[in-house]
């Protein structure tokens, strides 16, 4: 109970670092050292092109995330619908730019590093909705026109996402929002009413799927399909892991990835060659670390008094789990592949930063978890 | 705040069920694991080393061929090739123009290259130039430095050094066709190289060896990236054949323009000591793959290079028949040294006139001088005496009409007539004039010359059943023997002696006399057109005023010494107007080499 009584009175900086939950960082950075090695393994024993590069964009990401666990927890609050707002807008500007350019287009380019407001949207609509439901009573939240507001304002970017298109963050925010809906206590018949609804509208919703998004779908559901075109990936994934085995091939000797039998293996299909390499056990391991990563997230969040920076917790720790387990699965063959990356590990600064963002807010809604239930009072 | 509480423990209710969510999501991936990982995994890792393994295949040297004397007819030669590696030079226009520079391509090879520059992968050789010469090697090591990514490969080709000599006997190898039947990895190997005529054919498993194997860990794009295992094979098996060069030389020279086939056989053991069939070709055209105009040229030439006339050409044996008409008679009884018949020129059968060669006639002769003129009257009288069948059984135990498998492509077996033959396939029953035509070697009787060298061998060895074999033994297998009485034998010898050696014998010019070493034989000569009544009677029109394939055959089939007889020759001219004129000449030449070489 230590932490405990420093909670009154740890409201400078340096208290709150030293309140910070050490082996929560520790298991942060475990996972980016697991993706440096790999991405080393992945350039044949480089530090080149990824290794490097990724090590400093975590320690890059890694001040961000203290930056963000320093902040006053009242102005996540404060800000919450400002910030979605404004997320929303520049995913409006992306989706009017990216007609008046070509294809598809998911960035802005802010000349020092691109800004992909789908990401910001993860955090944006977390903190918004955690608001949004944070003031509500139970009646309200158990009624229909108490979730028709967020629902539509959660529906939006989802939309526009897809028509970016990228079906992963659209699939992925969509998720993340039923399950905070459902945290909140949304009752189940609502769910499973509009699982039935949206079943029945899923054909009419394939016809608006792009020709490379049905046949990710068809691939996923056959891979022997197209065992040359887009089965291939998923093919030689599984060959991946299966000829690992138990120990693995070791580190550096996956000839799968080392022959490049394997694709996107520095990023989508990282973990297939962190599988191939370290077989199951390493598998495992490598599961465990996050599944401890979720379960602190989890901690953190029952020891949260206050309503909204709990509700935060577990949308953002949603959007971690769903991040893992959806990359994991679709390298597998258990989910059509969508490209979503494995945070922490796989090579891309977007995702770092934006995961480590969520970690920061994460770290500083349990540093404030003696905080009264509603900020409002 | 009651509100409150409740809004707060559903929270914490709901978020256990997430939580028991999340589990149960990764407990799905770590089925997955168990099941990729640990239940499937074999199925995997062989899939993974088929992925990475590629398996490349040595061709094995191919077994050497040697004549009877141990010079080689068919072996294997250093080839050179010129490769083009795109990924090893900076500038892959100028290192191909260069190399035009020193060693120019024609056109065929200039669009072959730049097509596989284009679409080839960049590590991948591509053969620029085939068949360069050491000087030409050399030359392009000298540039070396200005030709970065050219490589000199080195292979084996199939040589023929004896070029047209042996082109029937050992035939040729040559690229593996879409009809060949590809019961091993190796035939799918390019550069590879099978039998397709000949004892290149015949003994091609023998011939090819074993292929090696190489195992290489290729990355996706077939790039090699190290070798993992390396089994060499084995080098194809050689073998010996019985020909002597220098006989199948002279045997094929004997011939000059001719088109025709000789045999030359070990009357002893059946060792084929020449066999040439004329006109050949250079199986060397072969070996690469022949090209179209050389193919033309050979399948459309009148005089058919490429059947091997010696095994598959099909001839009436004329004169060469009454050999075996005499014995059957002799055997049977039927007549014997002292029985005469009267030539007057001519005699009706039933409706037919039969003539003799000799309008003129030959007068009262017996055997050994109806052999020694050939007169045709003697063999229709003898042929109906005796009759179709004991001729028949007495061709088939010389070798006639049976099947004398030497190993070479297409060989026939020829045909030997008898009545139960003409009523089962013409469905017509044998006539007197049938027999008489047969007593001559015309009408149904067909021979191959290895079936008549085969027949005089057999004859003149005093009835041993050997049969003709072009793979050289250690070892000499037991022979036969046919009940012939040697007193026959010799009485026909005797004939033969004379056919030569008379003054008036049909063969007369080419007799030799080698230290008292002479030779004995028959002439033949067959028609290959009808001669009408019309004809007959404005008169015959000389052979020689013919088209060359209107002419007549021309055989002779003669032995050496005739006292211990060691040599048999048949020879068969094409339209070759005479037996004695043109095939006899040739057999004379051939078994005078035959003793001056005293092949042993």
């Amino acid at each position: 109970m230590g932490e405990l009584s420093f909670a009154t009175s740890g409201s400078g900086i340096k208290q709150k670092f030293m309140r910070m939950s050490y082996s929560y960082i520790f298991l942060i950075m475990l996972l980016a050292i697991i993706g440096t090695m790999t991405l080393y393994s992945a350039a044949d024993g480089n530090w080149q092109p990824w290794a490097l590069k990724h090590i400093c964009r975590f320690g890059l990401a890694f001040l961000l995330m203290l930056g963000m666990a320093m902040i006053d927890v009242r102005q996540y609050y404060k800000f919450a619908y400002v910030f979605y707002f404004i997320t929303l807008f520049l995913l409006i500007l992306v989706e009017a730019g990216g007609h008046i350019g070509m294809g598809a287009q998911r960035w802005i380019n802010l000349g020092l590093f691109k800004l992909q407001p789908s990401e910001l949207m993860k955090i944006g609509l977390v903190l918004f909705i955690a608001r949004y439901f944070s003031l509500m009573t139970v009646q309200g939240i158990q009624s229909i026109r108490g979730i028709l507001i967020p629902a539509v304002l959660a529906l939006l970017p989802v939309g526009l996402i897809i028509l970016e298109p990228d079906l992963g963050t659209a699939m992925m925010l969509l998720l993340t929002a039923t399950i905070m809906f459902f945290a909140v206590g949304v009752q189940w018949w609502k769910f499973i009413a509009v699982a039935v609804l949206g079943g029945a509208a899923l054909p009419i919703a394939w016809n608006f799927l792009h020709e490379y998004q049905k046949n990710r779908v068809l691939t996923f559901l056959d891979p022997e399909r197209d065992p040359l075109g887009t089965g291939y990936h998923i093919i030689q994934s599984k060959i991946a892991f299966g000829s690992g085995g138990l120990f693995g091939k070791g580190f550096l000797h996956g000839t799968q990835t080392h022959l490049n039998f394997l694709p996107e293996k520095h990023t989508d299909f990282i973990f297939t060659m962190f599988s191939e390499e370290f077989g199951m056990l390493g598998s495992l391991s490598l599961l465990f670390i996050n599944l401890l990563v979720l379960a602190m997230g989890y901690l953190f969040a029952f020891r949260c008094r206050n309503y909204f920076a709990r509700l935060v917790i577990i949308g953002l720790n949603t959007n971690y789990f769903l991040y893992v387990f959806i990359n994991i699965a679709m390298v597998m063959g258990v989910l059509p592949v969508v490209g979503v990356p494995l945070p922490l590990i796989s090579y891309g600064g977007t995702v770092m930063f934006s995961i480590m963002a969520s970690f920061g807010i994460i770290l500083c809604m349990s540093l404030n978890q003696n905080a009264a239930m509603n900020f409002d009072d | 705040m009651s509100n409150r509480n409740e809004k707060m423990q559903i929270l914490s209710q709901r978020t256990i069920v997430i939580l028991v969510f999340n589990l149960l999501a990764f407990a799905v991936i770590v089925a997955r694991l168990y099941y990729l990982q640990i239940f499937e995994a074999d199925k995997y890792k062989v899939m993974s080393d088929e992925n990475r393994i590629s398996t490349r295949f040595l061709v094995p040297p191919r077994g050497t061929i040697y004549d009877r004397n141990g010079e080689a007819i068919a072996k294997n030669e250093q080839n050179f090739q010129a490769l083009l590696i795109s990924e090893q030079t900076p500038d892959i226009e100028n290192t191909f123009a260069t190399f035009q520079k020193i060693l120019p391509l024609d056109e065929d090879e200039e669009k072959k290259a730049v097509h596989n520059i284009k679409n080839r992968r960049r590590f991948i050789p591509i053969k620029l130039k085939d068949n360069i010469s050491w000087d030409e090697v050399s030359k392009v090591m000298l540039y070396a430095p200005e030709l970065p990514g050219i490589e000199i490969d080195e292979g084996l080709n199939r040589k023929y050094p004896y070029a047209d000599l042996y082109a029937h006997v050992v035939g040729y190898v040559g690229p593996v066709s879409d009809k060949d039947k590809k019961n091993s990895p190796l035939y799918m190997v390019p550069g590879f190289k099978i039998g397709k005529s000949g004892l290149e054919k015949s003994l091609d498993y023998k011939l090819q060896g074993k292929g090696g194997t190489i195992k290489l860990e290729v990355n996706a794009y077939g790039r090699v990236i190290k070798e993992i295992e390396r089994n060499a094979g084995s080098i194809g098996g050689s073998l010996q054949i019985t020909i002597d060069s220098r006989l199948q030389k002279a045997a094929y020279e004997a011939f000059g323009n001719n088109s025709g086939a000789a045999v030359v056989l070990d009357v002893r053991n059946g060792e084929i000591l020449a066999l040439v069939s004329t006109p050949s070709f250079d199986p060397n055209l072969f070996t690469n793959g022949i090209s179209y105009k050389n193919w033309n040229e050979l399948l459309n030439n009148e005089r058919t290079p490429l059947i091997n006339k010696a095994v598959s050409g099909q001839y009436s044996p004329g004169s060469t028949f009454k050999i075996v008409v005499a014995l059957a008679a002799l055997e049977a009884g039927v007549i014997n040294m002292d029985t005469r018949y009267y030539c007057s020129g001519g005699m009706d059968i039933g409706a037919t006139r039969f003539h003799c060669w000799r309008h003129s006639g030959h007068g009262a002769l017996n055997v050994i001088e109806a052999l020694k003129y050939s007169c045709d009257i003697f063999f229709y009288e003898t042929a109906m005496r005796v009759g179709i069948d004991k001729i028949h059984d007495m061709a088939i135990k010389l070798g006639l009409g049976q099947p004398l498998n030497i190993g070479l492509d297409n060989q026939k077996n020829g045909l030997i007539p008898s009545q139960e033959w003409k009523k089962s396939v013409k469905d017509a029953a044998w006539t007197r004039g049938d027999s008489a035509n047969a007593g001559i070697g015309q009408g149904y009787v067909l021979i191959t010359p290895l079936h008549l060298a085969t027949m005089l061998a057999r004859v003149v060895n005093g009835g041993y059943a050997i049969m003709p074999t072009l793979i050289r033994r250690t070892k000499q297998q037991p022979v036969s023997k046919i009940n012939i009485s040697q007193r026959n034998i010799d009485i026909v010898k005797q004939g033969m002696f004379e056919v030569v050696n008379a003054p008036n014998g049909t063969a007369a010019r080419a007799k030799f006399n080698l230290d008292g070493i002479r030779m004995g034989g028959k002439t033949g000569t067959t028609q290959v057109r009808r001669i009408s009544m019309k004809e007959r009677k404005s008169g015959i029109i000389r052979d020689e005023n013919l088209p060359w394939r209107l002419r007549n055959h021309a055989l002779f089939i003669g032995f050496t010494p005739v006292d211990n007889p060691r040599y048999a020759v048949a020879v068969v001219v094409e339209h070759g107007s005479s037996g004695s004129g043109v095939a006899a000449p040739i057999a004379s030449k051939i078994l005078q080499k035959a003793l001056e070489l005293d092949i042993r």
